[in-house]
């Protein structure tokens, strides 16, 4: 009886944590968002759904989330293809490529902030180095941030810059922790690289692709240093994200009712988004014979 | 008799004597620790805060990062830790959290900061949690000396309720070089048919700066562009289009409203008045330097202080920036104030009205400003140190460095002769700067910010429909359609009285009916 007591002693700390940091938030945020909480008006009141009515008559928020959606799909896809083809590049030889390991990594560990701000110098239209860089082999310079989709292309090239590695260290860890035999019987069944890469590799490798391609999908579905020191959502509302947007509307406009309601459409959002996906991933990959 | 008298007069020659040597050794006392010329006789002096003990309190201030304004603060505040035994904290925050970090604790009840340093367009979101400056400190001569445009700031439905350490406005700076070029003059109105001069409308600045676009004025190999301004939609544009529009929408004749009719408060902001404005504002992206419509402020002060641009307008810093010792275009810049318009939007006729001289509409654009929460325990304290920040040493100090943001609010910053002697400043670039910024002043037909209560709400939407017209997204009509919209919605969510309510001290400052 005792014993059992002690357990939940020794639960709490865990537990109280857990609440605090997150239920707590989240079911605050979910009270807030059924309230009318703005600049004039600090009060707990209950207004009904009239916050979610407006999420859903409120087209930039929607277009906001038609921006992420293209982010998302295109840094989590070419991510995942670089990162691939970087970590076969250096699965092999380990001894020799340690140096590049390190390199490939520093990206991840810089702070998004400080990498938005050296990429904004990056691509400033008459003294930055990329367009010197175009000029030098007679191409045009390219309205990085003044123009719609050279911005969202912008934005796009920096989280793949930053966030390559991370897909890259955990793709090789994945291929490094490969069994050797499936190689030795393809070898002596004389099967091609491609072929060892297609039936072996890529299928064997469809546990760890789920996982990287679902956390991935998750935090660049948090976009925001990116957006906001490079291209504060414009041109126009061309970069605007919806993490950005519902920064704009929480912080800045003190909405807090509403972006709170936007932030449980968002969650609920990708809840779904993230399970169909899931879903597909292991179906697909099933299929492939993977898993 | 004679020699009682003879005796007087010796005591007191000798009196005054040791008076004025006295005085001379505590002047040099305070300018030999810290980094003031000499300290100014006054009751927020260093002499007079040296004898003020507030040992064993402390300070909270929440001000902006370094440097702008939060270099000052740190600096005054040390100074103020030194002088008076105080502890003072200071926090420092990028300009985009400012907004919520104070109101944060205001809205749950907190003391979190005795002192803030902030927009001050904000006064109408934080009113309700501000300290009225106290009348000793109002009576100080260092606030006499503040003039009429920046005391209206402060001030709130009567009261002074933030007090004042900076003074901003928008003007235009020009290439004085450029434009007072004979060579260039003539080659000017040899194309044009037009003479060349500091612009008087917003249309002669487009044509002087879509002429000038692209063209190596210095002959140094380096291609000059035609205007540098504030573009990026979340990086204070919503002033610029202010300045831009101003001329075409606030008819001096037309009272009750610039952004709103003060009558319905229906917006005014896709009136043709306002749309002609940002149309002007869409096409000056062909005279921009490459990246120009991407540029925040920071941008804008190097791009025209760094010599790329013929013209530019914004706060003070873009022409500070032209004007440090170590400028390559130092002494070669001019200060006017902003274009003005031929023709003017008259809502009440519907029609536009032709205006022989060029309709003026100087904006007195928000800046820094600083305020005590009235939660604080410790308001003795924070006021003193705000006095002290501002007092008549510190403050000829402070306008000195261009990177602190402090500038001229008072009636003793006029006088060219400070820049000159002071700054190293060429005369006609210092009488220009001084004739500009007191001009201002003394205009009948001044625009102020839209200082009612969610402002950043509707700043935010301004910049967003003003942006989508830039990007090409939506015509100008469009856009301010769109955002004339949302006005309407954010002022039924924050009741239609309470804005308006807000909405009439602006309009008394721009009707001058106060």
């Amino acid at each position: 009886m005792i014993q059992s007591r002690y357990k939940y002693l020794f639960l709490f700390p865990g537990l109280f944590t857990l609440i605090a940091i997150i239920i707590f938030p989240l079911v605050f945020t979910f009270r807030l968002s059924f309230s009318s909480w703005d600049v004039v008006q600090p009060t707990l009141d209950f207004i009904g759904f009239d916050n979610y009515v407006r999420v859903f008559n409120d087209t930039r928020f929607w277009e906001s989330l038609g921006t992420l959606g293209t982010v998302v799909f295109s840094v989590v896809s070419l991510e995942y293809v670089i990162g691939f083809a970087l970590a076969l590049l250096l699965w092999q030889d380990i001894e020799k490529n340690r140096f590049f390991r390190v390199l490939f990594i520093i990206p991840m560990m810089a702070t998004p902030v400080i990498i938005s701000v050296v990429w904004r110098t990056m691509f400033h239209e008459t003294l930055g180095p990329i367009n010197d860089l175009l000029s030098m082999i007679h191409l045009p310079a390219v309205p990085w941030l003044s123009k719609p989709t050279s911005a969202l292309i912008a934005v796009i090239l920096v989280d793949i810059w930053q966030w390559t590695s991370f897909v890259f260290i955990l793709l090789l860890a994945g291929l490094l922790s490969l069994p050797h035999e499936p190689y030795e019987a393809a070898a002596m069944d004389g099967a091609n690289r491609f072929q060892i890469f297609w039936h072996i590799t890529f299928p064997m490798m469809a546990p760890i692709t789920i996982g990287i391609l679902i956390i991935r999908i998750i935090e660049a579905s948090k976009i925001m240093e990116t957006v906001y020191v490079l291209t504060s959502g414009g041109p126009g509302t061309s970069t605007e994200t919806s993490a950005y947007y519902i920064f704009i509307r929480s912080l800045r406009e003190f909405q807090i009712g509403y972006s709170s309601a936007m932030s449980i459409v968002y969650l609920l959002m990708m809840i779904l988004a993230l399970t169909l996906i899931a879903k597909g991933l292991t179906k697909g990959l099933v299929s492939k014979g993977g898993i | 008799m004679a020699k009682s008298r003879m005796k007087r007069f010796v005591v007191t020659i000798a009196l005054a004597a040791g008076l004025s040597s006295g005085g001379m050794a505590w002047a040099d006392k305070w300018s030999e620790k810290y980094p003031i010329k000499e300290d100014i006789p006054g009751p927020a002096s260093y002499e007079a805060t040296s004898k003020k003990d507030y040992s064993g309190r402390t300070l909270t201030i929440l001000t902006h990062a370094i440097p702008v304004m939060g270099e000052p603060t740190a600096l005054h505040a040390k100074q103020f830790e030194e002088l008076t035994g105080a502890k003072v904290k200071v926090v420092h925050v990028p300009f985009g959290d400012l907004f919520q970090k104070a109101m944060i604790p205001f809205q749950t009840g907190q003391a979190a900061y005795d002192v803030m340093f902030y927009g001050s367009l904000w006064i109408g979101d934080f009113h309700n949690y501000l300290a009225p400056v106290p009348g000793e400190y109002i009576g100080m001569p260092q606030m006499q000396d503040v003039t009429r445009n920046y005391k209206d700031v402060a001030i709130w439905e009567g009261r002074m309720i933030q007090f004042p350490v900076d003074g901003d406005r928008h003007y235009l700076k020009y290439r004085s070089d450029v434009i007072n070029n004979p060579e260039l003059r003539a080659k000017y109105k040899e194309k044009t048919g037009k003479d060349l001069r500091v612009p008087q409308t917003w249309k002669e600045y487009a044509e002087m700066a879509r002429f000038f676009n692209i063209l190596d004025c210095e002959g140094d190999g380096e291609k000059n562009y035609g205007s540098a301004e504030v573009v990026a939609r979340d990086n204070l544009m919503f002033s610029a289009i202010i300045s831009r529009v101003a001329p075409y929408a606030k008819h001096p004749d037309v009272k009750g409203g610039f952004f709103f009719d003060l009558e319905t408060m229906e917006p005014l902001v896709n009136t043709p008045g306002w749309v002609e404005g940002v149309k002007d504002f869409v096409e000056a992206q062909d005279y921009m330097p490459p990246g120009g419509n991407n540029f925040g402020l920071g941008d804008e002060i190097f791009s025209f202080g760094g010599g790329q641009t013929l013209f530019s307008y914004s706060w003070d810093d873009a022409f500070i920036q032209a004007m440090e010792p170590k400028s390559r275009i130092r002494n070669l810049v001019g200060a006017a104030p902003l274009p003005g318009a031929h023709k003017v939007w008259n809502r009440k006729t519907g029609k536009w009205d032709k205006f022989e001289t060029p309709n003026r509409a100087p904006y007195i654009c928000w800046g820094w400003t600083s305020a005590v929460a009235k939660a604080s325990k410790n308001k003795d304290m924070a006021f003193d140190y705000l006095a002290f920040f501002a007092n008549p040493a510190n403050h000829q100090s402070d306008l000195l460095v261009g990177r602190f943001g402090v500038n001229p609010y008072r009636t003793t910053d006029f006088d060219p002769k400070f820049y000159i002697k002071e700054a190293g400043w060429a005369p006609d670039v210092a009488k220009t700067y001084c004739a500009t910024l007191s001009g201002m002043d003394k205009s009948r037909n001044r625009v102020f910010d839209l200082r009612v209560p969610g402002v950043n709400q509707y700043m935010s939407s301004l910049a967003a429909g003003v942006s989508k017209a830039l990007a090409k997204q939506l015509t100008p009509q469009q856009a301010m359609d769109e955002v004339a919209a949302e006005w309407k919605k954010i002022t039924e969510r924050l009741g239609k009285d309470r804005v308006r309510k807000a909405y009439a001290t602006v309009v008394a400052l721009e009707d001058n009916l106060r």
